[in-house]
């Protein structure tokens, strides 16, 4: 018997008096005992609907949906009982320790003492927690959280485990940590496990794929099977000399035949729409292709890139290739020995970097590293304990208010105005960059078309979807076109599409002149930049160009490291240096 | 300049629109005003009638029913039993049942005719003291009219000295009169409190303080963004609470309105300061919510609203000089009731100016290091 059995589920919303959302549209699946099923697809496709589902807390509209071996209609009660489900948002009390959060989860649960006693300490030693037991649940990191959310999960010992996005808005280390909590529950308790997830990479490690669209499965299986339906059509291709790969990649991603493309290695990587035809657009005629093994996500963007081809976004332009070498350009922003505390704790540790006009600046490193905290040092939000940095020849800090002119800033939570309109946000943020008349009606019109907000123009821009609110909050940063654009986690819980869309979009700024200062989680994003640093409890461990990273990390396996390898290496290298001067200074 | 007044009208735009579009915050700004003046005006009066009071009559005779008949016949009291014993005082006063209770000797009418000086007795339920002094205080303005009757009915000449009363501004002592004015000033204090530091809270909550930070607005333009919406919706609400005062209550307004609202846009200016300073120690909305519970009831105690502030102890009489709501209560009432003009209003009105500048500039101070 099946674990999870559906067959013809169809689930509709209403939205107000008349419109509908069809949520799932004959969904049938299943997933056999002991095995962990990715859910993928882009936002909205319906991944958080049928885990609801699965976990019993809505049912069907029509269709049979069993979740071991119960309906789930007639007994929700009963499946409750004996699953365990950590929704995206997980609810930890913040002003409780993380032992008193693991106690009240368990007391809900009705867990036994004797039965605490043998779970606790396995739980402790899967996440790493142990030494944190009396820190307040809020004051963890992005990760952490993570972590105890999913401890406080499985404080029982369920029959099927059911994760929400559970890795988003987590840096790369503490989601391998998470993996390994994950794989170690699959193939040690034989838990069956359903997650959904927008990290393509994390759907490649499970037995079973389910690709998810507009409520309809695409497609599911074994991950390979998906990557196999790229077979023959994914190359890696060179960029012209001197010119950054993003380059290449916003033409390719642009052209008829190309279903994807993304920055890798120095190089682009693309799928191509058809197998073995002859290139079409001129883009593709020039280039030398090297074949290149497939994985998930080319075989995914194939098949979703079949489904939106009617619905292609029109981005912008590119501008003609500047000739100017990035090493001729004059430095923008200047960051020398930045330091700033807070109380004891060293947030920034002599942080020097310099940005150069035009460039993609990327800063990565995990939770909690202090990159937030040289954002708002860098926009004037922050004071600086000491050190000097200077932004466009200023500090924004202690300048005059009409220098801040000169930078845009998005921040990581969406933080435009929510009960105004769109447009109305717009009108304001122009107001406030001083924009007036024909130009302000102008530049009001551009962000509008740029960012296709044309139709949403009189909706309070609080209601809007995620990926509207994102590029609402660019349109207002760009209205006064500024030198230097500030993004912060710009794509952090965006799905495949919605990122890649992004990142042509900042391509073509960048080439436009302007300069742009970006945090990610996203290792390979940093493909995407002319020079990344990597932070870590504050200081710089690294910095450099995507290759000079990438070269960090030894290869192996065979495989050429790609950045999240590195960035892993660099960060657990300096880890263990301060590990081991501490046991010397002891 | 003409940049930073267009920022400032934006500013403001955002703030009417933020606060008017939505239809339920619509409604908290005009309808709790207007319902809460309402509520004060009927609710909070000293003025007592129906007061409960049982008699015990030991004489029985018909000096004793005149006393009594003009008690009934005041229109302030209303008998509720006649009591056979002493013994049965106690229980009507423990239980409430009556406020208070008047014991007439025995002797009564003979000492009356005898000439003689004679007493009666009137017991008064002190747990509410207010209630008790104020009713006490009517007995003995009864009893004095009485004397002065039987003092003329037997040709004996009236007392030396007698006191007329003569209430300017309210001649019939309605504690209502003082009241309402009153609420212009406290009620608009409420609420502008609240809008003020809620309005800037919110911002932060929301992250969208940082927004406004990376802009080129100066920190005193976003102060002067959000203090315009508030000094004009607070104008609106004391002139909504204005309305019921003369329309509902018929309450005559005796000043002039230039001076009125000259007196209240001085006022708002120093209660939306105070709103600023709440808002930039808070970080959040639940804060500045807090913040204001805690202030505003000493505000109103302070006020000389509900007790005078010449009864109050001389360290509280000097904490009242820190306090808005006195001077704006004070100059509400003398321009509403006896027609006082500018000239006259100088001792309330330079505490208040000093009082905006001061909060307002310290404001502005705490907004700009706020983030240090």
């Amino acid at each position: 018997m099946d674990a999870i059995s559906g067959s013809n589920i169809f689930k509709t919303f209403r939205l107000g008096a008349v419109e509908t959302v069809q949520a799932l549209v004959d969904v049938t699946f299943n997933i056999r005992h002991g095995t962990l099923t990715a859910l993928v697809g882009p936002d909205g496709a319906g991944k958080t609907t049928l885990l609801r589902m699965v976990a019993g807390l809505m049912s069907p509209n029509s269709g049979r949906l069993e979740v071991l071996g119960l309906d789930v209609a007639t007994n929700p009660q009963a499946i409750q009982s004996r699953i365990s489900y950590m929704p995206q948002k997980f609810g930890l009390y913040e002003d409780l320790s993380v032992q008193e959060n693991l106690d009240l989860y368990a007391d809900l649960h009705g867990v036994s003492r004797k039965d605490r006693s043998e779970r606790y300490p396995r739980l402790m030693d899967m996440t790493n927690l142990a030494p944190f037991m009396d820190r307040l649940a809020g004051r963890l990191s992005g990760g952490m959280k993570q972590k105890l959310g999913l401890a406080c999960t499985l404080v029982r010992s369920p029959d099927l485990l059911l994760l929400d996005e559970p890795t988003v808005g987590v840096d790369p280390l503490s989601r391998r940590e998470l993996w390994e909590i994950i794989r170690v529950l699959v193939k040690e308790e034989k838990l069956t496990v359903l997650m959904s997830t927008s990290y393509l990479d994390e759907a490649e490690r499970c037995n079973h794929a389910i690709v998810l669209n507009n409520g309809k499965i695409l497609v599911q299986g074994p991950p390979e099977e998906v990557s196999s339906l790229a077979t023959g059509r994914v190359f890696l291709a060179d960029p012209l000399a001197g010119q950054p790969a993003r380059n290449l990649q916003a033409r390719l991603f642009d052209a008829q035949d190309v279903a994807d493309a993304v920055p890798e290695g120095g190089q682009v990587r693309l799928v191509r729409q058809e197998q073995g035809q002859p290139p079409f657009t001129d883009t593709l005629a020039g280039l030398t292709l090297t074949a290149t093994p497939t994985r998930f996500e080319d075989g995914f963007m194939l098949l979703l890139h079949k489904t939106l081809a009617d619905a292609h976004v029109t981005l912008p332009a590119l501008s003609p290739t500047q000739a100017t070498v990035l090493s001729q350009r004059e430095v923008v922003i200047e960051v020398h020995d930045l330091v700033r505390k807070f109380g004891t704790f060293t947030a920034v540790d002599h942080v020097s970097f310099e940005v150069k006009r035009g460039e993609i600046f990327g800063l990565l490193g995990p939770n909690g590293a202090g990159k937030t905290t040289t954002f708002r040092m860098l926009c004037g939000l922050l004071g600086a304990t000491s050190g000097k940095l200077r932004v466009a020849g200023e500090d924004l800090r202690i300048a005059r208010a009409s220098a801040r002119k000169r930078i845009g800033y998005v921040a990581q939570k969406f933080s435009l105005y929510g009960q105004l309109s769109v447009i109305e946000n717009l009108e304001f943020f122009s107001s406030a960059y001083g924009l007036r008349g024909q130009r302000k009606r102008e530049r009001i019109a551009w962000a509008m078309q740029q960012f296709e907000l044309n139709h949403l123009a009189r909706l309070p821009s609080g209601q809007l979807p995620g990926g509207y609110k994102q590029r609402l909050a660019m349109a207002a940063a760009l209205l006064h076109e500024p030198e230097i654009l500030f993004l912060d986690e710009p794509t952090s819980g965006a799905d495949p599409m919605a990122r890649r869309e992004f990142w042509r979009r900042i391509t073509a700024f960048a080439e436009a002149g302007v300069t742009v200062i970006v945090t990610t989680h996203f290792m390979e994003e940093a493909e995407y930049c002319d020079k990344a640093l990597i932070q870590d409890a504050g200081r710089v461990l690294a910095q450099g160009t995507p290759a000079e990273l990438r070269n960090r990390a030894d290869s192996h396996d065979g495989r050429r490291p790609n950045m999240e390898d590195a960035f892993v290496a660099i960060v657990e290298a300096s880890r263990g240096e301060s590990a081991l001067k501490a046991n010397q200074s002891q | 300049m003409l940049d930073s007044l267009l920022r400032i009208i934006a500013l403001t735009i955002k703030e009417f629109l933020a606060v008017l579009k939505d239809p339920k915050s619509r409604i908290s700004l005009f309808a709790p005003p207007i319902i809460q003046c309402i509520i004060f005006g009927y609710a909070a009066s000293y003025d007592l009638n129906h007061v409960p009071y049982a008699v015990l009559d030991q004489d029985h005779s018909r000096a004793s029913r005149r006393l009594l008949a003009k008690l009934d016949g005041s229109g302030v009291f209303e008998r509720v039993a006649d009591l056979n014993r002493a013994s049965d005082i106690k229980p009507w006063i423990d239980d409430a049942k009556a406020l208070l209770v008047i014991q007439i000797g025995q002797n009564f009418e003979r000492e009356l005719m005898n000439g003689q000086t004679t007493t009666v007795q009137l017991i008064a339920d002190g747990r509410n003291s207010n209630t008790a002094a104020t009713a006490s205080g009517y007995v003995n303005s009864v009893v004095a009219a009485f004397n002065s009757e039987i003092r003329a009915s037997k040709g004996e000449p009236p007392a030396a000295v007698t006191v007329v009363n003569r209430v300017w501004y309210n001649p019939n002592l309605e504690s209502r009169w003082f009241m309402v004015p009153g609420m212009i000033a406290t009620l608009t204090m409420l609420q502008t409190l609240l809008l003020t530091s809620m309005s800037v809270a919110r911002e932060y909550e929301q992250g969208t303080f940082d927004q406004l930070l990376v802009t080129p607005f100066h920190p005193s333009e976003i102060m002067a963004g959000k203090a315009i919406p508030s000094w004009i919706i607070g104008m609106i609400q004391a002139t909504l609470v204005l309305i019921v005062a003369q329309f509902w209550f018929r309450i005559p307004f005796a000043g002039s309105f230039v001076t009125l609202y000259a007196c209240l846009g001085m006022y708002l200016m120093a209660t939306i300061g105070i709103g600023l300073l709440v808002s930039s120690i808070s970080a959040t909305m639940q804060q500045a919510m807090l913040y204001n519970f805690v202030i505003v009831m000493p505000f109103i105690l302070l006020s000389g609203l509900m007790t005078p502030i010449s009864t109050m102890p001389p360290f509280f009489q000097t904490l009242t000089l820190a306090n808005p709501l006195r001077y704006a209560i004070h100059f509400v009432q003398r321009i509403y009731l006896e027609n006082a003009g500018l000239d006259l209003l100088i001792s309330d009105l330079w505490p208040l100016l000093l009082m905006s500048i001061f909060t307002l500039s310290l404001a502005s101070w705490m907004f700009r290091h706020r983030f240090t």
